[in-house]
């Protein structure tokens, strides 16, 4: 049963996370924006913030209420936390008689997601499948998995940018969680309805001042999630439309969009499931060290494609090709899913503006001239 | 595992026309400077010392623009000593802010800055040392990042090929989680269309990009206008933020002219 917690006593389940020894992660306002990071208290959170959004546009802007979470997803994902953005894998050091590897050792981390929208929820299960469950398994990736504890959040509003509702995947989380809390904001009165998603969540809960949420409770979380269904900025038609992009790769939309992108690499960077990355051995001027790095990568640069004899995707125009019919169609034939949990991020991120939603549906529709 | 090679590799720095600021790079890396003094015999390095070695040189760092005749000349027998040449910074990679002169007359400014202009031996343009030379290895940059000058050499102490990124300064940025400040704050930035290396170090400190890198791989700065305008940005800012470091950088030096023929019709419709 969902239980009620009172908007003046969301510090009691941040400091409860916080003393099963849960580094606590959330929203946070810094620099403009919305952006993941420590959360030590209910207060660091961007109270009374929202975001208004807008292919290639992004605002904070304060309002007249005090909501903990009335924005949407910022430039930050929990990609970060995971799949981070760098990281040193081994060293190997000279030695008289040969050398020496020393791997970096396993990342350990016991981390509370404060806020995971339904979207993000997703988008980790995705990255999961590829990256724990898939044919190339990353250990480093599953040890920072190990230990975590989500509380998602319901989404008041949806982003002009947003389209969860369209890729089935929000606005309203329906699995993936130990908590998930709906804000209800009425006159007089600030609550969040929790539900509870595990049993870590129940024993959280536990210890939380909360009481049983009446029947009213519930529907008007059911509503807020409604609302925001309703109010979903962008829409993407996706029946058939696996078939219709790998159908129609020699569109002209592909020529169009290509004198607009610019192959900055961007929409990759804040994608929440995009994962591909580089390798770096570098070496020390004595020549004693060597180490090994990695770092995300995007299918957006020409060193992604190249190899013997250069880039095989040399045109910006292959390029945003490969990664919208990769995330949009080939992800099902390859992973089983979509790639696009329809948070927005690459909409509103790219410098330009390229809708994902607007290019996929003009390449979805048959040539004008044929 | 055999231990590296005992002689050691000489490296020698050559100057043109530049402000030397690259190569100071090369004394600002102080926690590897007495590493690298270890590594390598500095065998000609003015800044840092009177001493010459004769060459053939194994490393040599060649920092500015030719613009003379005698340059021309010096960087065939610097090429001729040298096994490996890296170019470093906007002046050796791209002519540099000097190559501004490229699209004037350049008698006209000498008639203007020298009271005995008859004096000035120059060439009308100031180019990159690879319009004149096979380079090996360039890095970019007003002036070069000390990191990558230091990751170069490392890597061609140990006969490796340097790993030095191409894509835009927007995977940097990325990388550091910083929030862009052209989506966010409105600030005009060039990182799209920039070469990586510096580490995103403007926007970092939330201040757009100014292109000092110069263009990176398959750049398209037509693309980027919308963004720019968008963000506040004349025509004539725009034009200006091309023409710095590596106005002569062809992408570069054409978006400048994209933007210049969009301000010029509405000086005729105002004279």
């Amino acid at each position: 049963m969902p239980v009620v917690l009172a908007a003046a006593d969301l510090d009691a389940l941040v400091q409860a996370l916080a003393g099963r020894g849960y580094r606590v992660l959330g929203p946070v306002a810094r620099d403009g924006a919305i952006v993941i990071d420590d959360v030590r208290r209910a207060a660091d959170l961007p109270i009374g913030l929202e975001d208004v959004q807008g292919p290639g546009r992004y605002r904070l802007e304060r309002r007249e209420h005090d909501a903990f979470f009335a924005f949407t997803v910022g430039p930050h994902s929990w990609k970060q936390t995971f799949h981070v953005p760098v990281e040193r894998l081994f060293q190997i050091r000279r030695q008289q008689d040969g050398f020496s590897v020393i791997p970096d050792a396993a990342p350990r981390q016991r981390v509370a997601l404060l806020g995971a929208r339904a979207c993000e929820i997703h988008a980790i299960a995705i990255q999961d499948r590829i990256l724990i469950h898939g044919e190339h398994p990353d250990p480093r990736y599953a040890a920072r998995r190990s230990d975590v504890f989500v509380v998602a959040v319901n989404c008041r509003r949806a982003g002009n940018t947003c389209f969860c509702a369209s890729m089935g995947t929000g606005p309203r989380a329906e699995r993936g969680f130990d908590l998930a809390l709906t804000e209800l904001i009425e006159p007089g009165e600030h609550r969040f309805l929790v539900e509870i998603g595990s049993d870590d969540g129940a024993a959280v809960a536990a210890e939380l001042p909360v009481r049983p949420a009446n029947p009213e409770e519930i529907g008007a979380a059911a509503s807020v999630s409604e609302r925001t269904a309703a109010a979903m900025g962008r829409r993407l038609d996706t029946s058939g439309l696996k078939e219709r992009l790998q159908k129609n790769l020699e569109h002209p939309r592909w020529d169009d969009v290509a004198t607009r992108c610019l192959a900055c690499g961007n929409c990759t960077m804040v994608c929440p499931t995009c994962f591909c990355t580089e390798f770096e051995d570098t070496t020390d001027l004595a020549g004693e060290t060597a180490e090994r790095t990695k770092r995300w990568e995007s299918c957006f640069t020409l060193g992604f494609s190249h190899v013997h004899g250069g880039s095989v995707r040399s045109s910006i125009k292959a390029r945003y090709r490969q990664w919208l019919t990769h995330k949009l169609a080939g992800w099902h034939d390859q992973f089983g899913t979509s790639g696009c949990v329809g948070c927005g991020r690459c909409i509103t991120w790219c410098p330009v503006g390229i809708d994902i939603t607007e290019e996929a549906a003009a390449v979805g529709l048959p040539k004008k001239d044929g | 595992m055999p231990t590296r090679k005992k002689k050691k590799p000489k490296l020698a720095v050559f100057k043109f026309a530049s402000c030397d600021g690259c190569q100071l790079s090369l004394l600002d890396c102080e926690d590897e400077l007495l590493l690298l003094a270890d590594a390598v015999r500095i065998a000609s390095f003015a800044e840092a010392s009177s001493g010459v070695l004769r060459g053939p040189y194994d490393i040599s760092l060649v920092e500015g623009s030719i613009t003379t005749l005698h340059d021309v000349e010096r960087i065939r027998e610097v090429r001729a000593q040298s096994r490996v040449l890296v170019t470093i910074g906007a002046c050796a990679t791209a002519g540099g802010v000097q190559a501004l002169r490229n699209f004037r007359d350049v008698k006209e400014f000498a008639r203007i800055v020298y009271a005995r202009p008859e004096y000035i031996d120059t060439l009308a343009t100031s180019t990159p040392i690879a319009d004149h030379v096979k380079v090996d290895y360039e890095l970019r940059g007003c002036p070069i990042d000390k990191r990558q000058l230091l990751a170069v050499l490392s890597a061609l102490l140990s006969d490796r090929k340097p790993s030095i990124a191409s894509h835009s300064v927007c995977v940097q940025c990325k990388l550091r989680g910083n929030v862009c400040v052209m989506v966010a704050h409105g600030t005009p930035c060039l990182g799209p269309v920039t070469h990586a290396g510096c580490g995103a170090l403007c926007p970092t400190y939330h201040r757009g990009c100014y292109g000092c890198f110069g263009p990176a791989e398959t750049t398209h700065t037509g693309g980027l206008e919308w963004a720019l305008v968008a963000a506040g940005a004349s025509h004539e800012d725009i034009a200006r933020t091309y023409a710095t470091f590596n106005a002569a950088a062809p992408p570069f030096r054409r978006a400048q002219e994209e933007q210049l023929v969009q301000i010029r019709p509405k000086e005729g419709g105002r004279g």
